[in-house]
């Protein structure tokens, strides 16, 4: 089993911007064990889905050569209980990239209702215990990317011309 | 050199937004790490809020200049040499070193970074 929070993107604009589904299902397991018989989808695994959608925007702008972690959730606000039945929609705006991490400013919404309001930031993993380590293989991130509808939706910063296939897929 | 109000304000409420703390917490002495519980992203976090409140661009290595502390010239058995303090008073004019000079140990530099040494550092930059 993977740690997937979001079943697809519906948006996403290269190191811009992006929008995300998550379809919550009465048969997924943490329903039945966050609280017994009062199944709601867990705040944390939003705030997961969230960084999911802006993690892997911005570890795509950096074509996968980065360790992209969620580092520091500024802020995380709900206003009501995702069930199931419900679709999450998240939308994800960059609002910085340097080359030593990225922030992010992000909404959460079942229909048009504002279920969340969420800032994070992200950092490269670049030394200590995970200076030689892999988070995921290349061959992982191609999959992700691909299962995630990336190619299919996904245009570059102009917001018009697909987005690419980066060089590193390639092989 | 006296820190102009409108620079302190902005700080102070960057700060404030970064590291979830008072405004009555962030006085000019207050230290970022020691006082105001900073740690390393919160760093990333303060430059990127810096960058947007006063239009300025940081450049990796501009405030925290990693560089010097792994140059082995600079840094020896995890403390400043008389190169590595000189070479860090270059590249950090606007931050008083005085008390960081006495014991130039590697570790103490960011949790000697004050509230202070902020505004000057946006004021070196809008200068």
């Amino acid at each position: 089993m993977r740690w997937y929070w979001i079943d697809r993107y519906t948006e996403f604009v290269r190191g811009t911007r992006a929008t995300a589904v998550k379809c919550i299902s009465l048969s997924e397991q943490h329903m039945h064990d966050h609280y017994k018989y009062f199944p709601i989808m867990p705040h944390s695994l939003v705030v997961e889905g969230v960084a999911q959608t802006g993690g892997l925007l911005i570890n795509e702008f950096n074509e996968c050569r980065e360790k992209v972690v969620l580092a520091k959730l500024v802020k995380a606000v709900f206003n009501f209980e995702a069930i199931p039945g419900d679709v999450l929609t998240y939308r994800v705006e960059v609002q910085n990239i340097s080359d030593t991490g990225a922030s992010i400013t992000a909404t959460s919404h079942v229909g048009d209702k504002l279920h969340g309001e969420f800032e994070m930031m992200f950092a490269y993993l670049r030394s200590g215990v995970f200076a030689d380590k892999e988070l995921f293989t290349l061959e992982d991130y191609k999959h992700l990317l691909f299962n995630f509808h990336v190619y299919e939706v996904g245009v570059e910063a102009d917001g018009v011309t697909p987005i690419s296939l980066p060089e590193c897929f390639k092989d | 050199m006296a820190i102009s109000a409108e620079i302190f304000e902005k700080v102070q409420e960057t700060l404030c937004e970064a590291l979830s703390v008072d405004e009555d917490e962030v006085t000019e002495e207050a230290t970022l790490v020691g006082d105001l519980g900073a740690e390393s992203i919160d760093f990333l976090d303060i430059v990127f809020r810096l960058e947007k409140a006063f239009d300025i661009k940081v450049e990796r290595g501009e405030l925290f200049p990693e560089d010097i502390f792994t140059n082995d010239l600079y840094a020896q058995n995890n403390r400043l040499t008389a190169e590595g303090l000189a070479a860090l008073r270059e590249r950090l004019p606007f931050i008083d070193l005085t008390e960081f000079e006495k014991n130039p140990v590697v570790q103490e530099f960011s949790s000697r970074m004050t509230v202070a040494d902020m505004c000057r550092f946006v004021e070196f930059k809008k200068s």
